[in-house]
């Protein structure tokens, strides 16, 4: 101890204390509030520590979070403990299984030797002069550690200082608590994100691959599904639906067809139109792919309802259930312009695909017949604003080949037909010649 | 009372080193001072004066960073004063057996 020329005061020991008490309190009525103040978890730790190293003049002490991973006490915050103190500490079953069976309570450094925890940092704790370790306790977890040096007094902890102790331990306990179910929230999104990134890409991996082993079945239709798929897309982005909407809207493209697996190979690539019997075999297809696809969860609604009628005309003429407009599902009406127009555009076993001209004047003849007008008219004014250079993908290039989109007066034909459409209201049209 | 900045706190004075507590020395924001204290003491620094002068009441924070100091300063051999203190934060300091460790002017 220094030399110091200090006068002892007069105290009235009843008046000190109450001056100690108020002094107490006031340290834990603030640990409360900076605990529920929800800032910065380390900065909650940082200012608990002072309070509860504050509240007793307690010379150094630090706060540690218990990993249940890795089962190790991790410092967050301490005060004079000294360099060589350890950030990590690691705690054997035995020494948790103590705790837990103490419960929330200072533990005396110099009478726990028998606990291995005390045995294997003996020395740690005694360079840094460690005296008290109080093990945070709640609802019969362990959530951390108080770890404390001796008294500025250099007196013995006295009962009722263990008492204040274990009432600010509470509190850091909550501190830490809440921390480590925020941290648990959020390993959970994150992990249900990670999932969910994996299931989709694993369903389009699928979905592609079935669009694929569809479009191996039928050799003159080789690539059908993807192409309407991409056509479906091209309508979806043009009517301004959302990404996951026109996500949606292409895998009903590629699996619009998947009925087709139990069709007989001879009769979808017969060289002949198919006669009456073969024509029912064939027409089963759509009901077909519903009942494959319906057991399925996909991320994208309406795709099972895609397969069962994309052959459905809004006149009611369509199959498997002659159902009229309104009844027809918007993503089957949406997917059976894309593929009445890739069939017309393709080389068929009977038939030649069609020339452009031919083939915008029949879908417009159409509009409202087989077709929902609204859709054609995206359709063709997909093709229009790629045509123009005013969209920047060059989707129906790919699709249907540069020379078919260089079709002499293509452009100014959609805009002609564009021009003509444009009153139709979609349910105004309906012919039942 | 403004904040008067990091160098505002300490006047030195030969090799001591006079720190102004106010009332920063009761928020995280006191650990400045901490850390102020502990470079000065590192430079060579023999005697710091806490002046309390400005201080009305020191709550358990401002006492975490006052044993800080004082931690500080006896693993260098200086000496810590603290001057100016009103009776309520006598009484206190006191109690607490804070004032074994320093000298009170
Ligand atoms: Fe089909
Ligand atoms: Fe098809």
């Amino acid at each position: 101890m220094k030399d110091l020329n200090y006068k002892q005061p007069r105290i009235n020991p009843l008046a000190a204390e109450r001056g100690k008490l108020i002094h107490t309190f006031g340290a834990l009525a603030e640990l409360g509030q900076e605990v529920s103040n929800r800032q910065g978890f380390h900065e909650t730790i940082r200012t608990s520590l002072h309070l509860i190293l504050g509240s007793l003049a307690i010379m150094r002490g630090g706060v540690a979070r218990f990993s249940r991973f890795s089962h190790e006490l991790n410092m967050v915050a301490g005060r004079g403990l000294g360099d060589n103190f350890p950030l990590s500490l690691a705690l054997c079953y035995e020494d948790e299984r103590q705790f837990l069976a103490a419960g929330l309570y200072p533990i005396e450094n110099s009478q726990a030797k028998a606990l291995p925890f005390f045995q294997v940092y003996d020395r740690s704790l005694e360079i840094s002069r460690v005296e008290l370790v109080l093990p945070l306790i709640m609802r019969g977890e362990l959530l951390g550690a108080v770890f404390l040096g001796e008294k500025a007094s250099g007196d013995r902890y006295t009962s009722h200082d263990k008492d204040v102790l274990c009432a600010m331990g509470r509190h850091i306990g909550v501190a830490i608590a809440q921390r480590n179910m925020l941290a648990e929230l959020e390993r959970k999104a994150e992990e249900n994100h990670d999932l969910y990134e994996n299931l989709k890409t694993t369903y389009k991996d699928t979905v592609r691959a079935f669009a694929a082993a569809i479009d191996r079945k039928d050799k003159y239709t080789e690539g059908h599904s993807v192409r309407v798929g991409k056509y479906a897309e091209a309508i979806a982005s043009e009517l301004g639906w959302n990404a996951e909407e026109i996500e949606g809207a292409a895998v009903a493209g590629y699996l619009h067809d998947v009925g087709k697996i139990t069709v007989e190979r001879k009769i979808i690539n017969a060289p002949y139109r198919i006669n009456a019997k073969e024509s029912s075999e064939l027409n089963k297809h759509p009901g077909v792919g519903f009942e494959i696809l319906q057991p399925i969860h996909h991320p994208y609604a309406d795709v099972p309802l895609a397969a069962k009628y994309h052959h459905e005309r809004i006149d009611g003429r369509g199959y498997p259930d002659g159902l009229y407009d309104t009844d027809i599902p918007y993503i089957a009406k949406l997917v059976n312009v894309a593929d009445s127009f890739d069939a017309m555009t393709t080389d068929r076993p009977y038939k030649r695909r069609r020339p452009a001209n031919e083939v915008i004047d029949d879908m417009k003849r159409n509009a409202g017949k087989q077709f929902a007008p609204e859709l054609v008219t995206a359709f063709f004014r997909g093709m229009l604003r790629e045509l123009n250079g005013e969209s920047p993908e060059r989707r129906f290039r790919k699709l249907l080949g540069r020379e078919y989109m260089e079709t002499e007066g293509l452009s100014a034909m959609l805009q002609t037909t564009l021009n003509e459409m444009a009153p139709t209201s979609p349910l105004t049209y309906v012919s039942f010649d | 009372m403004s904040d008067p900045g990091y160098s505002g706190f300490f006047k030195e004075q030969g090799d001591t080193a006079i720190v102004h507590a106010g009332d920063y020395l009761n928020k995280l924001s006191g650990e400045r001072i901490e850390r102020e204290c502990r470079e000065r003491l590192k430079g060579g620094c023999r005697e710091i004066v806490v002046d309390f002068s400005q201080t009305e009441i020191v709550n358990s924070i401002g006492v975490s960073i006052l044993l800080g100091v004082i931690d500080s300063a006896a693993g260098t051999g200086a000496r810590v004063v603290f001057s100016d203190l009103n009776q309520n934060t006598v009484e206190l300091f006191e109690m607490l057996g804070i004032t074994k460790h320093v000298e009170v002017r």
